[in-house]
């Protein structure tokens, strides 16, 4: 690279880059090289942000100390479902597997809210706090990429979370030559049930976390409403249920994120739900639980975009 | 043992701003199911046993000790801000016993007096349960708290942590293998609750005697260690 000639005040590669009238628009030049490469872009800088908070949500990429809950949590969610494996082959007696595929997920809520729970903020909280967030929107991404990006890298990573004891079960059902066409059908139903969950649980805790730019407060507030909601309905379902009102139950289940998505798969998905003495839900509301998880999906997106309009700006 | 100041701050880091919500939005959970279960179902002990056992000692008390627990010293070591007070001519213990008794009053007031209510409206303290699960709830209040306390001072991620034992180890390995409820804060409590309540709805899986020492010298020693682990906070957070 040649020294700019200091005399004329001009560097001689701008002179060949700028355009005459353009050289009227440049308000402090000091003679850096200009960059004429091509640009990735928006769909370039989403999909990295994507990426980036998708293998964070598993401590990827992060230090060795974030990455201990969600691998704790994640092998928690295999170790079962190895062991349930284990049982189905060695017990040699059996025709299918202890558990059903579409269940499982709701056996294991703690573990669900806990991952959730931890990884939400950890996704969206420290952005607010150290005010990354102005640093986001002066690349080419606007706020709703950044929200989308986020979800979806929230979904995925929940999906993957849900979705890989599934694959383990179904493996586990294959090599015990349990009934094939049974075990298919039970974890295609199930990888769609996850699949809701995901989608539900992930809007919601990522619009808790993003109220608040304290991780553990995050933390404490997407836990305590999925946990308490679920914990308040389940006492109204058995209130119900002692009180020979069984059709209310499925209704009573729209108020809680857990027992929407039962509902939702009981109605649709062919499950066992999870009210007491496995109580189905009635068709209208399987109907309406499909169109409230909707509402709430699309009212979280609605609330992080407008969360988002003012952050840290 | 008490320092005013320390207790002042305390209690505004708890209820400052929105923290409020959820310390308010779950006492107004339970009063809100009370009132609808009431009217729908009137009067029932069964009832009142189910929704002040089910959530309002095995789900909201916890909840409220790990916010009030952590909140009342994690987030000032999480921003070292806590470096100032440490700074101070104050005992590190009187430090610890003031955010404590803030931190369990604030969890009795949002955890044991709701409750009560609660028990009022469900079933207007038949067979005393609104009584024994209040003061289950009071004496679960100080025991999460001390507990929760001492894990703000040992981790950043007391929250998680305090959750994981509250939802994992109380309610899913305490439904799943008995001897993890001998090792609960709320059997314990609960256990106090069997003694003075009546009609047997109330059930423990803890004696009474070993419920108490246990109370009693689990909360003591989260105090004392986490007066200890404030002392030894300085020298790690400059090195």
């Amino acid at each position: 690279m040649t020294q700019p000639d200091t005399t004329t005040g001009t560097p001689p590669q701008l002179t060949k880059n700028i355009p005459a009238q353009g050289a009227t628009d440049v308000i402090h030049d000091i003679g850096y090289r200009h960059y004429d490469g091509p640009r990735l872009g928006r769909a370039y800088a989403r999909r990295s942000l994507y990426v980036q908070s998708l293998r964070g949500a598993y401590g990827l990429g992060r230090s060795a100390r974030s990455k201990i809950l969600p691998m704790i949590l994640f092998g928690l969610m295999n170790i079962v479902a190895l062991i349930l494996d284990a049982v189905a082959i060695y017990a040699g007696t059996m025709t299918e597997l202890p558990i059903d595929y579409t269940d499982y997920a709701f056996y294991m809520t703690p573990v669900l809210y806990l991952y959730i729970g931890s990884q939400a903020p950890q996704s969206v909280s420290r952005d607010l706090r150290f005010r990354t967030i102005p640093l986001y929107f002066s690349r080419p991404i606007n706020q709703a990429d950044y929200v989308s990006a986020k979800y979806a890298a929230l979904t995925t990573a929940m999906f993957v979370f849900t979705a890989t004891p599934l694959v383990l079960l179904y493996l586990g059902a294959l090599l015990a030559k349990f009934d094939f066409a049974d075990n298919t059908t039970g974890f295609l139903q199930a990888l769609v049930s996850v699949a809701i969950l995901s989608a539900l649980f992930s809007a919601v805790g990522l619009l808790l976390a993003a109220l608040t730019p304290r991780r553990g407060f995050g933390v404490a507030a997407v836990i305590a409403v999925l946990f308490v909601s679920q914990g308040a309905v389940s006492v109204v379902q058995g209130i119900c249920f002692h009180q020979d009102k069984a059709d209310a139950i499925g209704w009573v289940g729209l108020g809680s994120p857990t027992t929407l998505v039962d509902n939702i798969q009981s109605a649709f998905l062919g499950a066992t739900p999870i009210t007491p003495e496995g109580v189905e839900p009635s068709t209208a509301a399987g109907v309406a639980s499909l169109a409230v998880c909707a509402l709430i999906i699309a009212g979280c997106c609605a609330l992080l975009l407008r969360r988002y309009r003012k952050a840290g700006l | 043992m008490y320092h005013p100041t320390v207790a002042r701050l305390t209690y505004r880091a708890l209820l400052g701003r929105r923290r409020a919500f959820i310390m308010f939005g779950l006492p107004a959970l339970l009063l809100a199911l009370s009132i609808v279960v009431r009217a729908l179902v009137g009067a029932d002990d069964e009832v009142a046993n189910n929704i002040l056992g089910g959530f309002a000692v095995a789900t909201m008390v916890p909840l409220i000790g790990v916010i009030a627990g952590t909140g009342a010293i994690g987030p000032e070591i999480d921003d070292s801000s806590i470096v100032y007070l440490l700074a101070k001519p104050v005992p590190r213990h009187t430090i610890i016993l003031t955010k404590l008794i803030v931190a369990v009053g604030v969890t009795m007031a949002f955890s044991a007096v709701p409750t009560l209510l609660a028990g009022y409206i469900l079933n207007a303290n038949s067979q005393q349960l609104a009584v024994a699960y209040a003061i289950a709830a009071a004496i679960a209040s100080v025991a999460y708290a001390a507990l929760f306390l001492l894990l703000g001072t040992i981790t950043k991620h007391a929250v998680v942590i305090g959750l994981i034992y509250a939802l994992v180890w109380e309610s899913l390995f305490g439904s799943l293998v008995a001897g993890a409820r001998t090792l609960s804060v709320q059997q314990w409590a609960l256990a106090i609750g069997e003694r003075l309540g009546k009609g047997g709805y109330i059930l423990s899986d803890v004696a009474l005697p070993t419920a108490v020492v246990l109370l009693v010298a689990v909360t003591l020693a989260a105090t004392w260690f986490a007066g200890r682990r404030l002392r030894a906070l300085t020298l790690a957070g400059e090195e």
